[in-house]
């Protein structure tokens, strides 16, 4: 197990080079005059020019620009942004909020997911099961942007059920209810999908079978042997998924403008301000890569038959 | 069914003294399906006392697994229709017994072995935790005597190193050896019958062997009724005390042991019989049974065994034999059970 982990963690190093690299490059390679527009209707001063050259090292080959970027990165220096504004506080800033949004979603989803999913797993056909599928379907075809703005304007202009947006920072909890739902929506109807087909394939499992005949209460045949198993495939969707409702926060951030990284990562690329994206970008890139060997690792403690050496 | 079995007093529940350990009595079972109703058992009717073994052979689909299953209670509904029958565990039917009896009865009255220990085995539990758990949940042992019994468990059914065991996993243990741990599971709760479905079909044959000598070993110690379900006719010699020949949902035929090798009453058992190969018949074509089993949903008129059967006559096609004694300690569903066991 342990030279497992140390294999993996290694094996990030390159994976982490290669997609920061690929960002950076992405970033700082746009066409076009770096310095249009950043200083109001006038051109840039010559000072503010060299100085913003020396900052971000522009004179330099493209690969070392990314590595001095990168050696002041790992000592938690993000950089500041063509403003002159720390972008490590702009994250500071932004990150909770994402955060706060993120499990909020991982939440719904994972709890209305699950129980949906366990329910029609167990029933077998009928009106739920199809109710269940028909409105998971509908949710996988919407786009989110639209499951966003239809109930920004039902619940929130409509009905005022909610707050139409969250601009507040840190966002309180309670506001994150629908822009959390919104987020998590697609992953949810993903999620009771998976739970249903998973417990209703184990469900006539010999495993389970033997259960009963062992005598167990009905409850814990289902809690114990038939949950634990079906719980693999779902367990490791939740956790990638945790990383990738970070890095999809920007359209929920953006329909209910939350201060989010979202919000952050957009008007950097509006403003051409690579040294925001970059950070921001790179930081997500590092929360998927942790999240991911989390979820490797939680796989060899729900499924012994993954062996690791 | 037959005359000598002990019904219980109508509307009575509850073991009866003196009453066989277990009987099934003219068990009916259906599969209501898309494609029909399969008429899966028609009347199946045996006894097992404590400290015998009856072996229940025949052919895939004959249902002896089902019987089995239905016994158990983990036949799956639906499919499957419990449409007559009774079955009772000392005179008391199962069948009319409350879900929470049933249970009880699981494990600690009857337990049973499967054929795939692979996947009957939790794959996510330890073997040791798998078979702890029935004594915590069911005897509220504490973890730890839980633990210490597990061991001796697996020590009793002769796997090496049972502590170390313990601790592992279904796909760590040899196919032997997983079946012994399935023994061992089902013996956690000291169970009066044991039924073993096939328990040695996926194993090797030197390793099939030294199961079946556990099996018998455990039997004979425990004074425990043992229903051994198979299609191997080997196996079925040095094991058993009588025999129940099932097919197409029936029993065809039951007898000791002996007398049914010495002489069949039942063609279907003869042709069993003569497929199997023979050392001193070597070099010739092996004998099978012609045809296919029959269809459940289409069963055959008369006896179901008629378009195979070497001897059918015109009788066969229109009848259905009715299961009789032939002779003393023997049963038969065959028109000329008589004259089949007189050597004619």
């Amino acid at each position: 197990m342990g030279r497992y982990v140390l294999r993996r963690l290694l094996q990030l190093v390159p994976v982490f080079i290669g997609t920061t690299f690929l960002i950076y490059w992405l970033v700082w390679s746009l066409p076009g005059d770096r310095f249009a527009g950043k200083c109001g209707e006038r051109p840039c001063e010559p000072a503010y020019i060299a100085k913003m050259t020396e900052k971000f090292n522009l004179d330099d080959p493209l690969i070392v620009q990314y590595g001095k970027y990168m050696l002041n990165l790992l000592q938690g220096d993000f950089g500041i942004t063509s403003k002159e504004v720390s972008v490590g506080e702009l994250i500071a800033n932004a990150y909770p909020n994402t955060l706060r949004l993120a499990v909020v979603a991982l939440l719904i989803e994972a709890v209305i997911g699950l129980a949906a999913g366990i329910l029609t797993g167990l029933r077998g056909r009928g009106f739920l099961d199809n109710l269940v599928l028909v409105s998971t379907l509908f949710l996988i075809s919407l786009p989110v942007f639209v499951t966003g703005f239809v109930l920004q304007i039902v619940l929130g202009f409509e009905l005022h059920w909610i707050k139409t947006t969250v601009s507040a920072s840190p966002a309180p909890w309670g506001h994150l209810i629908a822009p959390g739902f919104v987020l998590g929506s697609l992953s949810m109807a993903y999620v009771t999908r998976l739970t249903r087909t998973s417990i209703a394939e184990n469900k006539r499992a010999d495993f389970v079978r033997t259960a009963v005949a062992k005598g167990l209460p009905q409850r814990r045949v289902v809690g114990v042997h038939l949950l634990r198993n079906s719980a693999i495939p779902v367990v490791t969707f939740l956790g990638t998924d945790l990383g990738a409702l970070m890095g999809g926060a920007i359209v929920t951030e953006g329909i209910f403008d939350i201060k989010g990284i979202g919000n952050l990562v957009y008007d950097g690329i509006l403003g051409k301000d690579g040294a925001a994206v970059t950070g921001v970008v790179t930081l997500l890139v590092i929360v998927y890569l942790i999240s991911n060997l989390l979820v490797d690792l939680l796989y060899a403690v729900l499924d012994p038959r993954i062996r690791y050496d | 069914m037959s005359a000598n079995t002990t019904k219980p007093a109508p509307g009575r529940t509850g073991p009866v003294p003196g009453a066989p350990l277990l009987e099934v009595d003219d068990l009916f079972v259906e599969f209501r399906t898309r494609d029909g109703v399969a008429k899966v058992l028609n009347g199946v009717s045996y006894r097992v006392e404590a400290g015998e073994t009856l072996a229940v052979l025949g052919e895939s689909g004959s249902g002896k697994s089902v019987t089995a299953q239905t016994i158990m209670g983990i036949l799956d509904m639906p499919p499957g229709v419990i449409t007559g029958g009774e079955i009772r565990f000392h005179g008391e039917n199962l069948l009319r017994a409350s879900t929470n009896r049933r249970r009880e009865v699981r494990g600690s009255g009857i337990a049973m072995i499967f054929q795939d220990a692979l996947s009957a085995l939790n794959p996510v539990f330890t073997v040791g935790f798998q078979i702890e758990e029935q004594l915590r949940v069911r005897r509220g042992m504490s973890r730890k005597d839980a633990r210490k019994r597990a061991i001796e468990l697996l020590d009793l059914v002769k796997i090496p190193n049972p502590k170390g065991r313990v601790r592992q996993y279904p796909h760590e243990f040899s196919g032997g050896m997983r079946q012994r741990a399935m023994i061992a599971m089902s013996l956690a709760l000291d169970p009066e019958m044991l039924i073993a479905d096939e328990p040695t079909t996926a194993l090797d044959v030197t390793v099939q062997a030294q199961i079946m000598d556990l099996l018998k070993e455990i039997q004979v110690e425990r004074h425990m009724g043992l229903i051994l379900i198979t299609h191997d006719l080997g196996v079925v010699a040095e094991v058993a005390d009588r025999i129940a020949v099932m097919y197409a949902g029936r029993i065809v035929e039951q007898s000791d042991a002996i007398s049914l090798y010495r002489r069949p009453g039942h063609p279907y058992t003869q042709a069993l019989l003569d497929s199997l190969p023979r050392l001193d018949l070597k070099g010739t074509e092996l004998n099978t049974i012609k045809g296919l089993p029959p269809s459940l949903i289409n069963i055959p008129s008369g006896c179901p065994f008629h378009p195979r059967c070497p001897r059918v006559q015109d009788v066969c096609k229109t009848e259905v034999p009715a299961q009789h004694r032939p002779a003393p300690g023997r049963l038969s569903a065959c028109h000329f059970a008589e004259e089949l066991l007189s050597g004619e």
